[in-house]
């Protein structure tokens, strides 16, 4: 449930006169709504039914019917390497997971529409970006299984960091791409949160430095309606994606249950930013339909109904019925699909539980780069106490061994 | 090529030393632009190198340095100006949560390189959180670096050395003393960062400080030996990691030590120097490790800093005590 009483319409400021490269020209026509409802962006309805939008179609008029079948792929493959990580926290195996089921969309279209120079920078919960950008999988478990707290390379597949602290990243974001703008670089930067996220300062400041400096980014907002117990109500009392306006950028919003529409808008905003028009906001307007975390129990906040309506708006179910009815993908497609995902579940399964634990000197690894004295004088220390320990257990071992 | 200079233009011309030899190094900040900052410390800067090296920021600390970790992240070495000390508290989050960890958190592939200068300490006549000195709640995260130069001379260098460092620092610059001037060598060849410097002989007791109240204890040291009294002087110039081996040597040596800052004594660096040294020298010391510093309560008005900032008779009085053991 979120504040839907505001009537507005897209706050589409055209922000200079440079045209788009797809050489579309954006008008105010919007798809129609329900009374009172903010526009959102949309291209293929729940039931899969492709619709016409005349400032959007042009960013995925030449997709193909295997790319297409790509997106559902990258959907299909995400839930399930999810779904894995839940089952692996059941088992013991990980200690926490928060889960991205029904935000697949949100996060394969936008992942799609990135260039392999752009650069991400996601919350703990972008697991299907993390897909799109080549991360292994597995990777992204080391920090929920207790071995790292992170540990990729971002810089091997622009991918930055998860970051547990909830919203610091749109301002590494906005750094960065001020600095992308510094090097004249063709690329741009793309910040991920969410709804909670947007009550945070650390977001409101990105906001203005990224206008301020005309920064390449694209702040993309998931907006799954809960930040863990609180519905948005509790967050803001106007759409999200009219905050955009007062901070002198556009903001849109998409049905982020949408692949089609997200992958569409985020590519233009992406444009937008590497045309140097600029930050915009996307809200992409979907549902967190798991808990927030595996520590988390929806059932103290909200009703299963909520969910239900939500699962008729599936994500996945709306691209499989359009590939179905559009004859662009066969049964042959689905059940090789199937048998990639049973894999794929089993290669985590098997990678999570081979996982060994960090070295105990992995404590005072990597605390600085150029190394710190009272780092050192620890590990010394700690290093004496575990050499003690290990010669008392020895030699009561040897102990016992010689009394028998 | 020595030259005399405050405090306040050693820190400049470092400055414009580090952007003049790495197109990478920023500066940014609020009003370090066309201003110069409110200390004048960036005087001129951004006439020379222009407003996409030298950056006045929006009035938002924690974009600041946020700014800076992802522009660090983007390959650059930012040189962030906080304004005040008691300002950087909006910046806080940001420095702990993300600047002191990504090292760590990235298992060592990633390096933020970021400097944050703090002018900081009293005695100006300031109006409210413009006077404090929170060094401390910075020692206590690791990943971060901690220093503050107390003359012309280290400010130039330790600040060419920390833009250097891979590492975050957070430059502790002592205000009060901005327009102190003394001899700096551009040519010289720095000693390490974070090792502190006898600055003055002694045997009797040692005086550990470091930034603004090193000067103090100078002044201390030199009324005590007209009392026939020899103290030490240390300037410790590093606050993390703290240069234990060398208060060690000099309490080995005089078997008292008296650590002054004009950070609350309450779980101030003291407290640390003291624990430590006092395990380390058990067998040395002749007296308990004495601290002087401000008292649990907030900074005071100006027109009662003079009562809360340790002075020379302050520092006299602990010197005494530690004596009389």
């Amino acid at each position: 449930m979120t504040v839907e009483s505001t009537a507005a319409r897209k706050p589409r400021r055209s922000a200079g006169s440079k045209a788009s490269t797809t050489g579309t020209k954006r008008t105010t026509r919007t798809t129609p709504k329900k009374g009172g409802e903010p526009d959102v962006i949309q291209l293929l309805t729940p039931e899969g039914k492709r619709v016409k939008n005349r400032e959007y179609d042009p960013y995925v008029e030449g997709i193909t019917p295997e790319q297409l079948r790509g997106l559902y792929r990258d959907m299909v493959l995400t839930r399930r390497f999810d779904a894995e990580a839940t089952s692996l926290q059941r088992q013991g195996e990980l200690g926490l997971w928060a889960s991205l089921l029904g935000q697949e969309a949100a996060q394969i279209g936008s992942g799609r529409a990135l260039n392999d120079g752009d650069y991400v920078f996601p919350t703990y919960r972008e697991h299907g970006v993390a897909w799109c950008r080549g991360v292994d999988p597995t990777n992204l478990l080391g920090m929920f299984r207790g071995v790292n707290n992170g540990g990729w390379d971002p810089n091997s597949n622009n991918f930055h960091l998860y970051t547990i602290v909830i919203g610091s990243q749109t301002l590494h974001a906005t750094g960065y791409a001020m600095g992308v703008a510094k090097d004249g670089a063709d690329s741009a930067v793309i910040a991920y949160f969410g709804d909670g996220a947007s009550s945070q300062g650390d977001v409101a400041e990105s906001f203005t430095f990224a206008a301020v400096y005309n920064a390449p980014v694209v702040f993309f907002c998931q907006n799954n309606q809960w930040a863990i117990s609180e519905p948005t109500e509790k967050q803001t009392r106007v759409p999200l994606y009219q905050r955009a306006q007062g901070f002198g950028f556009p903001g849109v919003r998409v049905d982020g249950n949408d692949v089609l529409a997200c992958l569409a808008v985020t590519k233009w905003a992406l444009e937008r930013a590497r045309n140097g028009e600029g930050p915009t906001l996307v809200e992409a307007f979907t549902y967190r339909m798991g808990a927030h975390t595996t520590s988390d129990d929806p059932t103290r906040y909200r009703h299963d109904d909520e969910r239900a309506a939500w699962e008729a708006k599936d994500p996945i179910a709306r691209l499989r019925a359009y590939l179905e009815a559009s004859n662009h993908a066969d049964e042959g497609f689905f059940a090789e699909l199937e048998a990639e995902s049973e894999a794929l579940g089993r290669r985590v399964r098997e990678a999570v539980r081979a996982m060994p634990d960090p070295d105990h000197f992995a404590i005072f690894e990597n605390v600085y780069a150029d190394g710190h004295a009272l780092v050192d004088e620890e590990r010394a220390q700690f290093a004496a106490y575990q050499a003690s320990f290990v010669t008392e257990s020895d030699s009561g071992v040897a102990a016992a061994e010689g009394g028998r | 090529m020595a030259e005399k200079m405050a405090i306040a233009k050693a820190i400049n011309e470092s400055l414009r030393k580090a952007l003049e030899a790495d197109p990478k190094v920023l500066v940014m900040g609020e009003d370090v632009g066309k201003l110069g900052g409110v200390f004048r410390v960036t005087d001129g800067l951004q006439k020379d190198f222009g407003e996409e090296r030298v950056i006045d920021t929006p009035l938002a600390e924690s974009g600041i340095v946020g700014t800076a970790i992802g522009l660090a992240l983007r390959g650059y070495r930012p040189v962030v100006e906080i304004q005040f000390d008691g300002f950087v508290f909006p910046a806080y989050d940001q420095i702990v949560t993300q600047l002191a960890k990504m090292h760590a958190r990235s298992l060592g592939k990633v390096k933020l390189p970021v400097v944050v200068r703090i002018p900081y300490g009293g005695g100006i006549g300031a109006v409210e959180h413009h006077s404090e000195s929170p060094e401390a709640l910075f020692a206590h995260v690791a990943g971060l670096k901690i220093v503050s130069p107390s003359s012309a001379s280290d400010a130039y260098w330790m600040m060419q050395q920390a833009i250097q460092s891979d590492d975050p620092v957070i430059f502790f610059e002592p205000k009060r003393r901005y327009w102190d001037k003394a001899e700096v060598d551009p040519e010289a060849i720095p000693g390490p960062l974070h090792k502190a410097r006898v600055v003055r002989e002694g045997a009797d007791l040692t005086l550990a400080a470091y930034g603004p109240m090193v000067k103090v204890c100078q002044e201390a040291a030199a009324a005590a030996a007209e009392e026939g009294k020899s103290l030490e002087v240390l300037d410790l110039r590093s606050v993390s990691p703290l240069d234990f081996d060398s208060i060690q040597a000099s309490v080995e040596k005089t078997r008292r030590l008296v650590v002054v800052h004009e950070a609350p004594v309450f779980f101030g660096s003291g407290a640390e120097i003291a624990a430590r040294i006092t395990e380390r020298c058990f067998y040395h010391l002749e007296a308990p490790v004495l601290r002087v510093g401000g008292y649990h309560a907030p900074y005071p008005p100006a027109r009662l800093e003079e009562e809360y900032l340790p002075g020379l008779d302050r520092v006299l009085d602990a010197v005494d005590r530690a004596l009389a053991y």
